[in-house]
């Protein structure tokens, strides 16, 4: 669709014919005008247009038109103006973490530090390791893009990656290289780079500006402020990501790629972990049990079977079903899991403000007026001890499909 | 334990309590020292680079260790080359270090320049050490989330360890007092980067607002009045098979059913 305003011949048509049965509906209402007796009239029907809640709003900014209807235009995707760097003066190379073959908040803001420091010469370059599933580099704020993607750098494999990152800055000479500082696979890589250019790097660093750039150091009491070095390992939120520009994502390839040396690390792959013992502020995926639950052997049973961590409300601590360890909530543990399974927690302000971070929460509930619900993203309302067995039964089926299918 | 015969030696470093501000043993070396102890008993090497006269120090010697080297270094000097020409000699098979300091830079490079000074493969974020078979050792890496992935490596490696790494044994008073600290003179090498860098206290971090970029009125209300996230899905009046499906099926999806 274009944005042009196009001419409706049939409808100026009828609107000229008044003894057209759509003569009416064609007229433009007015919004106001000058009554018999010399007042203004106003219809405040034809202003405004409906909230995002529903409530009528009026813009009375003049960007609004009243009676417009006919010619409501359909917004379409806003483009945003196109950031093109023909002849780099500068590079300035970022490491993404890509966790899950995306770009993370902490990476792009990494891409907003990474343009702020290009400015309108210079020309930033995401290097990539392995697949991505990531379709929005544009929008991130990547001029030219370095995927590699071979054999050698799949999975963890440090050592390899390291020995790339040297041709690269054989090749290029980048100005910085900005890396994220985080235990997601940033931080390792960056310090192995370092080691191996024999740079200096700075470290969580948090601001970086006019050639200085400020990190935490120690345990986090004190601050370093140094002249910027080349390789800085920047901590997550310092810079504002990239949001009023595209970037033309220029594929650029590495020349004379030579992997040497076996690698010294073998990765033997992912080992399987007790949920019961992860630390519960870092578990993944958390069943957590209050009030509402009758039969704690189910739910136990249900925790074994579903591989989650196990945590609880206040009341069944304090009522002896559960740890105290296993508190979940303002005065218990603050977790981050990705998903958060609650069964009979109605949602007590503490006990939401613990589960605050968590991406996915279901829950489990007799009453579908609590606040858990309503801060849930699937809730299932019902008895929960009918449900815990409905769901072990249904685990188990799909487990035991899924070794059938496997043999 | 089948490692009896590793030669362990564990790095250690002086720490702050994080509220006070008092010398202690730093939480991270002292569970490098903890696994060391699990792996080595008593024939497990403590090194130190620093002044030898720190009463902090003793703390390890109280988790059960008779004495500690001390590479004598005047403060705000460069310990790395010290450091690695005492470990080339000292026919050490493992190489422990906490992932980063308490006090000073903290910047976590220190095993990464032995590595590379020794030209020694590096184990990140060592959490276990499973067996040691002709000179190979099967080592878990610590990931986040309380996640582990095996590795194999070949002796001699550094590791660090972070908190993911057994907790450290108390120290006991008495053996920390009749542990012996063993002096050595080494050559010193000036740490430039104080020359420039300054240390100042650390400032707390402004919170990242939501800047609204909107152009009209109409955008402007829209964003001060929608809701962070709509209602999710409430299934009443269903079978508890229906509803678990619904839950199982929101499981697969998220990828945390294994």
């Amino acid at each position: 669709m274009t944005d042009s305003l196009r001419r409706d011949p049939r409808s100026e048509w009828i609107a000229r014919n008044r003894l057209h049965p759509l003569h009416a509906s064609m007229q433009p209402l007015e919004a106001s005008w000058v009554g018999p007796s010399g007042l203004i009239r106003k219809n405040p029907h034809v202003l405004g247009f409906a909230g995002p809640n529903g409530l009528k709003r009026i813009d009375r900014s003049g960007a609004q038109q009243g009676g417009s209807r006919q010619r409501a235009r359909v917004d379409a995707a806003v483009q945003l103006p196109l950031h093109i760097i023909e002849q780099p003066a500068f590079h300035i190379v970022v490491v993404p973490d890509m966790v899950g073959g995306r770009l993370s908040s902490h990476d792009k803001d990494l891409f907003g530090l990474a343009n702020t420091l290009a400015g309108s010469e210079g020309a930033v370059v995401a290097v990539v390791f392995g697949e991505h599933k990531e379709s929005a580099f544009d929008t991130a704020g990547i001029d030219r893009l370095l995927h590699i993607s071979s054999e050698a750098v799949a999975g963890y494999s440090p050592e390899q990656r390291v020995m790339m990152l040297r041709a690269v800055d054989a090749q290029l000479a980048p100005r910085h290289w900005l890396i994220p500082d985080s235990r997601t696979g940033g931080g390792e890589l960056g310090r192995r780079l370092a080691a191996k250019l024999g740079e200096r790097p700075a470290t969580r660093v948090w601001q970086m500006a006019d050639g200085q750039c400020i990190g935490r150091a120690g345990a986090g009491q004190q601050d370093l402020a140094r002249t910027a070095p080349r390789l800085v390992l920047a901590a997550a939120e310092c810079a504002d990501p990239v949001g009023d520009t595209r970037h033309e994502v220029r594929a650029i390839e590495l020349e004379d790629v030579l992997v040497h040396g076996a690698a010294r690390l073998d990765n033997r792959g992912a080992v399987a972990v007790d949920p019961a013992l992860t630390p519960m502020a870092e578990a993944e995926f958390i069943l957590s049990g209050g009030n509402g639950v009758r039969d704690w052997d189910l739910f136990h049973q249900a925790a074994r079977e579903l591989g989650a961590t196990e945590g609880a409300s206040r009341v069944a601590v304090d009522d002896g079903f559960m740890p105290r360890d296993r508190q979940v909530g303002a005065t218990g543990t603050w977790v981050t899991a990705r998903v958060y399974l609650a069964v009979g927690i109605s949602g007590a302000v503490q006990h939401l403000q613990g589960i605050a971070t968590c991406d996915k929460v279901v829950a489990i509930n007799q009453d579908a007026g609590c606040d858990m619900v309503k801060r849930a993203d699937l809730a299932v309302i019902g008895d929960s001890t009918a449900i815990l067995q409905a769901l072990i039964d249904r685990v188990d089926a799909l487990r035991q499909g899924g070794i059938r299918d496997a043999a | 334990m089948p490692h009896n015969l590793l030669n362990v030696i564990t790095l250690v470093s002086v720490g702050a309590h994080p509220v006070t501000g008092r010398a202690r043993r730093a939480e991270q070396d002292a569970r490098a020292v903890e696994l060391g102890l699990r792996l080595a008993g008593k024939e497990l090497q403590l090194l130190h680079a620093g002044d030898p006269q720190v009463e902090a120090l003793r703390a390890y010697l109280g988790m059960g260790l008779a004495e500690m080297t001390v590479l004598q270094q005047p403060p705000r000097a460069d310990v790395v080359p010290a450091l690695g020409d005492y470990l080339r000699d000292a026919g050490a098979q493992l190489v422990l270090t906490g992932s980063q300091a308490e006090v000073g830079e903290g910047s976590g490079m220190l095993p990464y320049l032995l590595a590379e000074q020794l030209d020694w493969p590096l184990v990140v974020g060592l959490a276990e050490v499973e067996s040691v078979t002709e000179g190979v050792a099967q080592v878990l890496q610590a990931l986040p989330r309380g996640q582990r992935r095996r590795l194999q490596v070949r002796l001699p490696f550094v590791a660090s360890v972070d908190n993911a790494a057994p907790e450290a044994r108390q120290s006991a008073f008495g053996p920390a007092r009749r542990g012996q600290l063993r002096p050595q003179d080494v050559a010193v090498v000036e740490d430039m980067l104080l020359e420039e860098a300054r240390l100042q206290p650390a400032r707390p971090r402004p919170k990242r607002l939501k800047v609204i970029k909107a152009k009209t009125g109409a955008e402007r209300m829209k964003a001060a009045t929608a809701k962070a996230s709509a209602g999710g899905q409430v299934l009443t009046d269903m079978t508890p098979e229906q509803g678990a499906e619904a839950i199982v099926t929101l499981l697969r999806d998220e990828k945390v059913l294994r």
